[in-house]
């Protein structure tokens, strides 16, 4: 007598929705088979959907020279272990790991696979085949911070992020110092929800803010739920991963856009013509991985002056939103006067700058 | 601090109903005696098919010649959407009470079997938006810093509770609540003495879909009025859990679920006031903390015992 029970129901349920992603075998011309896995369903419009676009992106780029597969909804715990695994087991010579909970189970998958390469997304830890790769997300809360600095009246600004991972805390300390550059009175409260998607979390949490007085709310989440709460509230927001302004017409005040595409197309070239090595590419502005959406018509032209300046900063590096003096919650100096944060201290980032309410 | 009372409560009674919704169709389920895991899967397929009837009805095309349509797009969205989940439940019934499946199984079934066909039709939906069917008072009311605390909801929060207090009274009061409790507790003897036993569960399963439709629709109209896939994030799981909690009481499930919505919201704003002393783990686990020593105290009581209906879960199989 077999008794199911919900776990082994669940994982053989699993299974089976996940094998005719992974069953298409490859006999003719045998092009590099390129696997994904994506934290969220390819239809959040957020994160998961800007990783999907990279990937058909790069299809497109190569044509029949690549076949790229994708798992979506790999929970970022022990279960992605498995999936990896599978897409290795099927020949996929080239495998990205499209979120930052994935870096373990990236790192120990990677060992016992030596001839698969496999690159990991905003992660720190790096094998002979495991490289990582991330967008500079804060120079576009930069611009962000700069708009929300000259814009707010009441100076108390809110954040809903995610969890506390170097990579939202970059995006916080960034989006706060540039937005005390141009108001030095403005304040970050910053809600924390534990999860990347969860919009009706993501929504009480920004009502919560707007109701503790802030005017503008940006948020590191994974859906436009804190826009259309700002759209209902009269306040102000930006979109995230992609232009959201469809969904806030007057909230949406512009966006950052995860362009992935061309560093897909440019690792998957680097297979076919064998040169691949474990790298740590972090792209951003100068590469056009990550772009701004056009400016709501709302924003006056000072401070779309003021934020097209930030942006052509960081394209020729002659700005840099973490440059010194910057002090942490508690006043601490972190960083002295004219010096600016190593990009490896920043991807290991655990504190946030002073004037962040958490 | 300038800390707004009555719009904490708002935020509380925005969070609150969704849960409260399926719930109480739930709570239903189980008195007959059926125990239906499916809901978030019936909450998805209601997201999916009241955004979309929602975002069709709307179509200027139509509303051009029909202005009244566009008026009614979002309460069409509703009934579609409690269609919607009485369908997914209806699948489900079939399954369990004429097929004889195994109620956990099927119930598993039908959460992939939901959020999957959602994201299917979903697909055709990504990036659309719809005006939010929140206010129906007007605004003197509904934005008045006091008065809405009372007005300032979307009509599903007056129909959530609304739908507590039928299913009380139903429950406890009429006749046909009396046989539907009959059922649940002994199905032979209800059968015995002439009752439809399959027939009443079938009218408990379809009315406890259109509600979780109906809660889904809270989600793609309401909360966000727009179409993600697994937007619903794992409330159909806390809704189960709070029938139990609930003890399969109406008035313990409407405490409860505010009591829920309460701990939920205190963590938002313990972190946005940067009450630091305590890590904000600790707030995310208060509710779940909460719930297990409530559990624990009720069950420590003598009349904590047998509060579940003594069919839950098992296949009607009458001898003849």
């Amino acid at each position: 007598m077999t008794i199911i029970t919900r776990r082994s129901f669940v994982k053989s349920a699993a299974a089976v929705s996940a094998a005719p992603l992974l069953g298409r075998s490859a006999f003719a011309d045998e092009p590099l088979k390129v696997g994904f896995i994506y934290l969220g369903p390819i239809g959040d419009f957020g994160w998961t959907w800007a990783h999907e676009k990279g990937r058909k992106a790069m299809v497109d780029a190569l044509g029949g020279k690549v076949a790229a597969d994708y798992v979506e909804n790999v929970a970022e715990d022990a279960s992605a272990t498995p999936v990896l695994r599978d897409l290795a087991q099927q020949g996929h010579k080239l495998i990205f790991t499209t979120s930052f909970g994935y870096m373990d189970q990236t790192i120990q998958v990677a060992s016992e696979f030596p001839n698969v390469m496999f690159e990991h997304a905003t992660g720190y830890k790096h094998a002979k085949n495991v490289g990582t790769y991330n967008n500079r997300f804060h120079q576009g809360r930069s611009v962000q911070g700069t708009i929300a600095g000259m814009m707010s009246k009441s100076g108390v600004l809110g954040y809903v992020g995610s969890f506390k991972v170097p990579e939202v805390v970059m995006g916080v300390n960034s989006f706060a110092l540039s937005a005390q550059a141009q108001n030095p009175k403005a304040t970050v409260k910053l809600v924390m929800i534990d999860s990347w998607f969860d919009p009706a979390k993501e929504s009480a949490a920004a009502e919560t803010l707007a109701n503790l007085g802030c005017d503008f709310i940006a948020s590191h989440t994974d859906s436009p739920a804190v826009l259309q709460l700002c759209e209902k509230r009269k306040l102000f927001g930006f979109g995230q991963g992609a232009d959201m302004s469809r969904f806030a017409p007057h909230a949406h005040l512009t966006a950052i856009e995860d362009i992935w595409g061309p560093y897909y197309t440019s690792r998957a070239k680097a297979m076919l013509d064998g040169s691949w090595q474990s790298d740590d590419a972090w792209w951003g502005m100068k590469e056009g991985s990550v772009v701004m959406s056009p400016y709501n018509k709302s924003v006056p032209d000072n401070v779309r002056a003021a934020a097209d300046k930030v942006i052509a900063g960081w394209k020729d590096g002659s700005y840099d939103v973490f440059t010194g003096p910057i002090s942490d919650q508690s006043g601490t100096e972190k960083v002295k006067k004219g010096e600016r944060i190593a990009d490896k201290d920043l991807a290991v980032i655990d504190w946030y700058v002073k004037g962040v309410q958490s | 601090m300038n800390f707004d009372f009555v719009a904490a409560i708002v935020t509380i009674v925005g969070v609150t109903t969704p849960i409260l919704l399926a719930a109480t169709g739930e709570l239903i389920v189980e008195k007959s005696g059926v125990l239906n895991l499916g809901v978030e899967g019936m909450m998805l397929l209601g997201a999916i098919a009241g955004f979309a009837a929602t975002f069709i009805a709307s179509d200027p095309q139509y509303s051009d010649s029909a202005p009244w349509l566009g008026a009614l797009a979002p309460w069409l969205g509703v009934v579609v959407a409690a269609c919607a989940g009485a369908l997914g439940a209806l699948l489900f019934g079939f399954m369990v009470l004429t097929l004889g499946a195994n109620q956990v199984a099927t119930g598993l079934a039908l959460v992939i079997f939901g959020g999957g066909v959602s994201s299917l039709i979903g697909a055709g939906f990504i990036g659309m938006a719809v005006t939010p069917f929140d206010q129906i008072f007007p605004d003197n009311l509904a934005q008045d810093p006091v008065l809405k605390l009372v007005f300032g909801y979307s009509p599903l929060v007056y129909f959530a509770f609304i739908m507590v207090g039928v299913v009380y009274w139903f429950l406890n009061k009429t006749r046909a609540g009396l046989v539907l409790r009959a059922v649940g507790e002994n199905d032979l003897s209800a059968h015995s003495i002439g009752y439809s036993v399959i027939g009443v569960r079938y009218g408990a399963i379809a009315f406890g879909g259109a509600m979780a439709g109906i809660a889904g629709s809270y989600f793609s109209e309401v909360i966000t009025p727009l179409w993600a896939e697994q937007m619903t994030a794992g409330r159909g799981w806390i809704a189960l859990a709070l029938v139990v909690f609930s003890g399969w009481r109406a008035g313990r499930l409407l405490a409860g679920a505010y009591f829920f919505g309460l701990f939920m919201t205190l963590e938002l704003y313990a972190k946005a006031s940067g009450f630091s002393f305590l890590p904000s783990q600790f707030w995310a686990a208060m509710p779940y903390v909460m719930a297990i020593v409530v559990l624990a105290v009720m069950s420590a009581r003598e009349s904590g015992r047998a509060e579940a209906p003594a069919c839950l879960g098992k296949n009607f199989t009458p001898d003849a």
